[in-house]
């Protein structure tokens, strides 16, 4: 059958549209995309998507920015100019490591902040001019719409998904 | 409802006979006279702690006893004194981190180098005199600090407790028998640190500095200025009045409780859980205000020329992250017995989150205190530090790494918030980590670098921990485990995180 076929099926309540989701699911539907107005508490474990790894990611970024941040201070304070600074001793990095730590903290929080944001724009595709993939206008408002590949029979979908309690069912032509 | 298993009333028994035993042998083996002292530093100095020639250990031994001798009117006189034994071995390390002390020893050592020997006699037994006293101090000591760390325990739990209450959580109901079962402990956790601050008062011991007698007599040989200066809120009966109204008033917040928690299982209205909210909050007010005044007198006094602003809530964080922990402790414990039918990994989880929050919280004070005092070095503030840094080394910096980077590490991950090993781990290192943390608080100021983790000090433990596990285990067989009539009752048993 023709794979580039979707139905877009529109629910009005995010407990409907729960339930629509477990039975596509429970039916062997290939759920391609859900367009919600706000978070649905447990739609990612409903729908069987994969754990988000971000905050991984985001610990890794910390360590980079302590690692930067203590280098860094190294580099200045201790190695290249070891000046005498009100007595403080710069004569190696863990003498005068308190007065590091703070930068140690900020920097490491601020490698960890920023580039978990940045990873999150581009893992999602997002950035300014970006264009809208709204499927439908009335999703950013108070309707939830799903979206389900066709495959074998079409009619059968149709009143299969109307009977989850769609109060509308579409099929798109996607490009 | 819940039975105390045998096997563990026994070995509860076990660790409070042990630790009798163990208390006793220490108060007996405790030097009571210099000779005894000598003998004591004659065999330590054979153990290689001093391989220098007799000669110039004797020397070394004189030199900084004089410098004690002297100091007693000036403000650097707690570093001083605490440094006036073992200074050989400490006198190569001690150049980068103590330059106030270090200056003091040298010229000391300079100035009387030509003299010395005809002194050396009076200021060798000046020296005993001062290592007698710590030693002395060494088996009391140990049970002061077991004994306030098991009662600031309690006190830890209750304070959570207290906000639950007062949060209206709707995770922690599941939870209310077990914080109360624990916080059961107040009562005979205070009862004794009250007997042991009334028998400091009254000169059983020398924990205190500013309690021995003289030292706010101008006349007398003890004359301490700055201590005569603090005599006004420093003096044994208002001490003890502190201590019994913040006593009492925890231990009256812990009672009315209690008492309305189990009220409410039989009651038909909300009216109990409306009183138990009230008087949660009243409490918390309360409680802010005698526990940071109850730090300075229970803790910081010890040090008495020393003070730091944040101390409350340095020690408060300390206990308060024990006492969660304790919480998860006995919670996994009893879920591992099947007693807690409603109780999920979401609510440990929601404790682990406690536990790691908490555990850097601690370290934000820590750091904060440290850094404030380490960046300004004003000599008689940073003389603290230099003390616990020169012969508290490893305690130290120790504690910092498992009470922060360890429970960092362990219970960053959502994961291994879940499950009950890793938690455990994380716990005992936690707890582990804060006994280090009062221990810190407490010895530098009581015996100085005569301090070691022996008989004297375990005992204690096992003493207060087999107290501990049975007045607990006990209050818990009490009431239900789990609350019935609380409002949020059913909102709890299912909460999932």
């Amino acid at each position: 059958m023709s794979t580039n076929k979707v139905i877009h099926a529109i629910y009005t309540d995010d407990d409907i549209l729960m339930d629509a989701v477990k039975a596509s699911r429970a039916a062997h539907h290939h759920i391609e995309e859900i367009y919600t107005p706000f978070p649905v508490h447990g739609l990612d474990k409903a729908m069987g998507l994969a754990p988000t790894r971000i905050a991984i990611a985001s610990f890794l970024y910390g360590v980079v920015g302590l690692t930067v941040a203590a280098n860094l201070l190294n580099y200045i304070m201790i190695v290249d100019w070891p000046q005498d600074i009100g007595g403080k001793p710069s004569f190696a990095f863990y003498q005068n490591l308190p007065a590091f730590v703070p930068v140690l903290f900020e920097l490491t929080v601020f490698f960890a902040a920023h580039l978990m944001v940045i990873t999150f724009y581009l893992r999602s595709k997002l950035w300014p001019f970006k264009q809208a993939e709204n499927p439908d206008v009335r999703t950013t408002d108070d309707h939830f719409l799903m979206e389900v590949a066709v495959s074998g029979n079409e009619e059968e979908m149709i009143s299969f998904f109307k009977n989850t309690g769609a109060v509308e069912v579409k099929v798109i032509d996607k490009h | 409802m819940y039975t105390f298993s045998n096997k563990l009333k026994t070995f509860a028994f076990v660790l409070m006979a042990l630790g009798l035993l163990g208390i006793a042998y220490g108060f007996l083996t405790a030097p009571k006279t210099t000779a005894d002292v000598e003998k004591i530093l004659a065999e330590s100095h054979h153990d290689g702690h001093h391989a220098a020639a007799p000669a110039h250990d004797a020397h070394a031994v004189a030199a900084p006893a004089e410098a004690h001798h002297e100091a007693p009117k000036t403000e650097t006189h707690e570093a001083v004194a605490n440094d006036t034994v073992n200074t050989v071995e400490k006198d190569t390390m001690k150049a980068e981190v103590a330059p106030v002390v270090e200056e003091n020893h040298h010229d000391a050592h300079a100035a009387k180098a030509d003299t010395h020997e005809a002194d050396a006699h009076k200021e060798h037994e000046a020296h005993l005199e001062h290592v007698l006293h710590q030693l002395q101090n060494k088996p009391w000591a140990a049970m002061y600090v077991a004994c306030i760390f098991f009662l600031l325990i309690s006190v830890g739990v209750l304070t959570f407790y207290a906000i639950q209450w007062a949060a209206q959580a709707g995770w922690s109901p599941v939870l209310f028998r077990v914080m109360e079962g624990i916080t059961a402990y107040l009562l005979p956790g205070s009862i004794i640190f009250f007997l042991l601050l009334v028998l400091s008062g009254m000169h059983m011991n020398h924990l205190f500095t500013w309690m021995a007698e003289g030292v706010t007599d101008p006349k007398s040989e003890n004359y301490d200025a700055i201590i005569a200066g603090k005599s006004g809120f420093l003096n044994v009966p208002f001490f003890l009045i502190r201590a019994l109204v913040f006593l009492a008033g925890w231990n009256i917040y812990r009672y009315f409780s209690r008492k309305n928690s189990l009220a409410q299982d039989n009651a038909s209205d909300d009216s109990f859980y409306k009183k138990n909210f009230k008087i949660a909050a009243a409490f918390l007010a309360f409680f802010i205000v005698s526990e940071s005044i109850a730090s300075w007198d229970w803790i910081m006094s010890v040090d008495p020329h020393w003070y730091s602003t944040l101390f409350g809530w340095y020690v408060f964080a300390s206990f308060f992250v024990s006492g969660i922990t304790t919480i998860a402790f006995v919670t996994l414990y009893l879920k591992s017995k099947g007693y807690l039918e409603y109780v999920n990994t979401s609510h440990i989880h929601d404790l682990a989150k406690f536990m790691f929050g908490i555990s850097v919280f601690w370290t934000y004070l820590w750091f904060s205190q440290f850094m404030l005092m380490w960046y300004s070095n004003i000599p008689e503030e940073v003389t603290y530090f230099v003390t616990r840094i020169e012969n508290y080394n490893l305690p130290f910096f120790g504690m910092v790494v498992m009470n922060f980077v360890l429970p960092i590490l362990i219970l960053i991950n959502t994961d291994f918030k879940r499950l009950t090993w890793i938690v455990v781990m994380a716990g005992i290192i936690i707890l582990t980590g804060h006994y280090i943390d009062f221990f810190n608080m407490i010895m530098p100021a009581t015996v100085g670098d005569q301090w070691f983790i022996g008989v004297s000090e375990i005992s204690s433990l096992l003493f207060f921990f087999g107290l501990f596990i049975f007045v607990v285990f006990t209050a818990l067989t009490k009431a239900p485990l789990l609350a019935k009539r609380n409002p949020l009752i059913e909102e709890s048993k299912h909460f999932h995180y």
